[in-house]
């Protein structure tokens, strides 16, 4: 049995994940109109293979892939191209961001895919250029391209394979229903992974709120009968949080500033692990996930299978959107999900969770009060930071402090501001004050650049005077020891030749009339 | 519809400071109750007088300040601080005592700095020690408990109130007043000599002890501030005692038992040096923070000229929580080594 540690901090908020009925999965319908964002994943856009008026079959590579930090998009249906353009995205940022158009034909025709059932027989390139083909990005919220996490290179070796079922944030259902629907694809999806970075171990962690999904990966393991072990551990949140997953399972924590490989782990969220068995087994990219449609402003909340880039408005009138005039939107969870500033935008790879609330059921925050350091955000945190000091530190702008108080090592959970008595908005907080120092950095580097840029000038410009100088020096001493050796005073010899030079000109004139 | 632009968490749990400071206030309620009973309504009556004064007060000045008084007010923190500061105060104190306390606290401990939240010392203690400094004969009048002298009524204690003639036998000295001043008696020799000093720490100051105590107690059971203070604080104290008791000779500091449940000392541990504003931050910080308040107040109730030490110990101690703050930062997940 594996010893259970316990991480800093944490919070219980109402957990609220009976209200999308986990388990029960349906596919949503395929919308009229898709809108598939270039950049559904961390990272460089994809670039557009298509052209406007194409007709394109489900499956279709519609985006490549641009460098190592990009993956490709795929139509999720039939239809025709209707137009490439900036559109609105899910984005905290509210910006637009190009997306490629498809008016779905109602056929929902697909090219015919070839996978490998035999996937022990590839090398690990091999099985990286699929998942790279198959458009796959983590699918827990991050959207960092898979392919780029399992190559973490030769200085680091991968110890163990570590899937995150923990889905701590409230209402979400969406890993929880995966895990109890596709719990087979699931594991061959985590022996294909382990195999890829040639992990010794495979373990999946689920908090022990999820009993039917535990109960359906636990069958699934045994039926694969690989040597997976399985291990659960109390509900807290931000359990799930990559670091502190990692903590609770296995004792160590991430070096701050590294990433899970340096300590030989690699961490993938059950999602990511499905679309790569589809990837290599099956040969399909990836064209669909599953959203949790929850909050209690919808008539029937539920988990659907929906294809990536239905529009978010289509999805909410599924479940039976009862909008208030001020509607709240959330895109992610209650805890670190951000407000939809436009409903047109569409879902992608990362799009875990829908959740409409009514203002009873998250009420909106009341004006902040005075911070009276009472330390409760201390103990929530889950970095061990003092969020009341990084507050103040941050309203001072004091960015040395922030620095020193390892502002970079808040992951952003919200549980400080969730427990905070007078409701300040600390996450807001820590994140401008990280986009401020960011900005600084930045502004440092460029005039770092220009300074070095300037004095590399200066060295340069004194250089060759110094070269200039020196020639001239040379030609002088040249020419005096000429003049020494010939005994002509090559000054005098010049004016000389200048005179003779004149009297020949002064004769020309009459030569050529 | 119209859709709405919340940054996360969009999930917010119970905890309100209004409901941290009504906590407080209520814990109070064991130790007024003990108090009055054995010393008679004046405490009750100073911390009514002094709660209107200033609510009045905090919301004229953050009126002034242009903020919005009412929310001020509603936050309940300046009565935390009038309570606090009444309950320190010598019951049947003259009217003009408990406002001046009053407005200092609230002026000069915490509306000069900004208001809740920004006051780098303890309030209450604020108006204590300007008081204790300019009317230091008002402020060691104690009242005497039952049983020595009359408990005067309610009727009396207002008339006093404002005509601070009318109940001059009511006032005696504390047990602490009493060993400060003691020169030849042993330390069980001095229990026995006085009717004051029966009991552990003299007649309702034991009582007095146990009851803020218990109201400290609910308030950690509450999660209202964590133990580290508190118990950091106790504990030093009580090592002191026991290093200073030296088996109880004319020149012993007293034993660890009488420190501990005589005079401020529970109130200051759960009450005075819990004020989160004021105090370190992290809970190593809030250890060293105790610690130090709880041996600066034996020091100065053995070696200094003022019979009870917590309001300068614990101003003392205020100004060096930045400092002490600046060296007890907690580990940060996955920075240096492990102390677990």
């Amino acid at each position: 049995m594996r010893t259970i540690h316990d991480i800093h901090g944490g919070i219980h908020p109402p957990e609220r994940k009976a209200l999308s009925r986990p388990g029960e999965l349906s596919t949503a319908p395929i919308p009229a109109v898709l809108v598939l964002p270039l950049r559904q994943h961390l990272g460089v856009p994809a670039l557009p293979v298509v052209n406007v008026g194409d007709h394109v079959l489900g499956g279709q590579t519609i985006a490549e892939a641009q460098g190592v930090m990009s993956v490709p998009v795929h139509a999720p249906t039939s239809g025709v191209v209707t137009v490439i353009e900036a559109r609105p995205i899910a984005h905290a940022s509210g910006f637009e961001d190009q997306c490629i158009v498809i008016e779905a034909d109602g056929q929902d025709e697909w090219l015919s895919f070839t996978g490998t059932a035999d996937w022990r027989g590839l090398d690990a390139a091999t099985l990286v250029g699929r998942v790279r083909a198959a458009g796959i990005a983590g699918m827990g919220g991050a959207g960092f391209p898979t392919a780029v996490k399992l190559s973490p290179g030769p200085a680091r070796s991968i110890e163990t394979l570590l899937l995150n079922g923990t889905e701590c944030e409230p209402y979400i259902t969406a890993d929880d229903t995966l895990m109890q629907c596709q719990a087979d694809e699931l594991i061959e999806g985590a022996q294909i992974l382990a195999h890829i970075v040639s992990a010794k171990a495979i373990l999946i962690g689920i908090e022990d709120n999820k009993p039917d999904a535990i109960a359906s990966v636990e069958a699934a393991i045994a039926r694969s009968g690989a040597e997976i072990e399985l291990a659960t551990f109390p509900t807290k949140y931000p359990s799930g949080g990559e670091k502190q997953i990692i903590e609770i399972l296995t004792g160590q924590q991430v070096p701050s500033g590294g990433i899970p490989a340096d300590i030989g782990l690699l961490c993938v969220s059950p999602g990511t692990a499905v679309a790569t068995k589809r990837a290599i087994i099956d040969g399909a990219p990836l064209t669909h996930r599953i959203v949790t449609l929850t909050g209690e402003a919808l008539a029937s909340p539920q988990n659907v299978t929906a294809c990536l880039g239905t529009p978010i408005t289509a999805l909410l009138t599924h479940a039976g959107l009862n909008a208030e005039s001020q509607q709240r939107i959330i895109h992610g969870g209650p805890m670190m999900g951000f407000a939809v500033s436009d409903l047109r935008a569409p879902i992608t790879k990362i799009t875990n969770c829908l959740l409409a609330p009514t203002p009873a059921e998250l009420p909106l925050p009341e004006p902040a009060k005075p911070c009276i350091r009472c330390g409760h955000c201390a103990e929530a945190c889950p970095a061990s930071l003092l969020p009341q000091q990084l507050y103040w530190y941050a309203r001072a702008k004091d960015q040395e402090q922030l620095t020193e108080h390892r502002l970079f090592d808040c992951i952003e959970c919200g549980a400080c501001a969730y427990v905070c008595p007078s409701q300040i908005p600390l996450v807001q907080y820590y994140r401008a004050a990280k986009g401020q120092i960011r900005d600084s950095e930045q502004e440092k580097q460029r005039s770092d650049n220009s300074r070095e840029r300037f004095e590399a000038r200066q060295v340069r410009l004194e250089t060759e005077a110094a070269e200039r100088e020196a020639k001239r020096a040379a030609r002088k001493a040249a020419a005096q020891s000429r003049a020494a050796e010939d005994g002509v005073d090559p000054i005098q010899a010049a004016i000389e030749r200048a005179k003779a030079r004149k009297a020949d000109q002064g004769s020309e004139p009459e030569q050529t009339p | 519809m119209s859709l709405l632009k919340v940054t996360s968490p969009h999930a917010s749990g119970q905890s309100r400071v209004s409901a941290v400071m009504r906590d407080v206030l209520l814990a109070t309620l064991p130790g007024v109750v003990v108090l009055t009973a054995y010393f008679g309504p004046g405490t009750l009556v100073n911390i009514i007088f002094g709660g209107l004064i200033a609510v009045a007060c905090e919301y004229a000045i953050v009126a002034l300040r242009g903020r919005d008084p009412r929310l001020a007010v509603s936050d309940l923190s300046v009565l935390v601080t009038s309570t606090l500061l009444c309950i320190a105060l010598p019951p049947y104190a003259p009217w003009w005592l408990i406002t001046i306390g009053v407005l200092t606290s609230v002026l000069l401990g915490k509306q000069v700095f900004g208001g809740l939240g920004y006051n780098p010392f303890n309030p209450a203690m604020v108006g204590y020690v300007v008081l204790l400094i300019s009317f230091p004969v008002q402020m060691s009048a104690w009242a005497s408990p039952r049983g020595l002298a009359e408990i005067p009524g309610i009727t009396d204690t207002l008339q006093h109130l404002f005509s601070p003639s009318t109940i001059d036998a009511v006032t005696a000295a504390t047990p602490l007043d009493l060993l400060r001043q003691n020169t030849g008696l042993l330390f069980e020799d001095l229990l026995t000599s006085s009717p004051e000093l029966t009991g552990w720490g003299g007649i309702g100051w034991f009582e007095t002890n146990l009851a803020f105590l218990l109201g400290g107690a609910w308030l950690l059971y509450r999660r209202v501030f964590t133990w580290h203070a508190p118990v950091a604080m106790l504990a030093a104290l009580a090592v002191c005692a026991l290093m200073g008791y030296d088996g109880g000779s004319s020149q012993s500091g007293g034993s660890a038992l009488f420190h501990l449940f005589s005079g401020a000392t529970m109130f200051a541990a759960f009450f005075i040096i819990t004020d989160p504003v004021s105090s370190a931050v992290s809970n190593k910080g809030r250890l060293i923070f105790g610690a130090l308040i709880g041996v600066l107040i034996y020091l100065i109730r053995t070696l200094g000229n003022y019979p009870d030490a917590v309001a300068f110990a614990v101003l003392i101690l205020n100004f060096c929580a930045p400092f002490i703050d600046h060296y007890t930062q907690p580990r940060v997940y996955g920075t240096g080594s492990r102390d677990s």
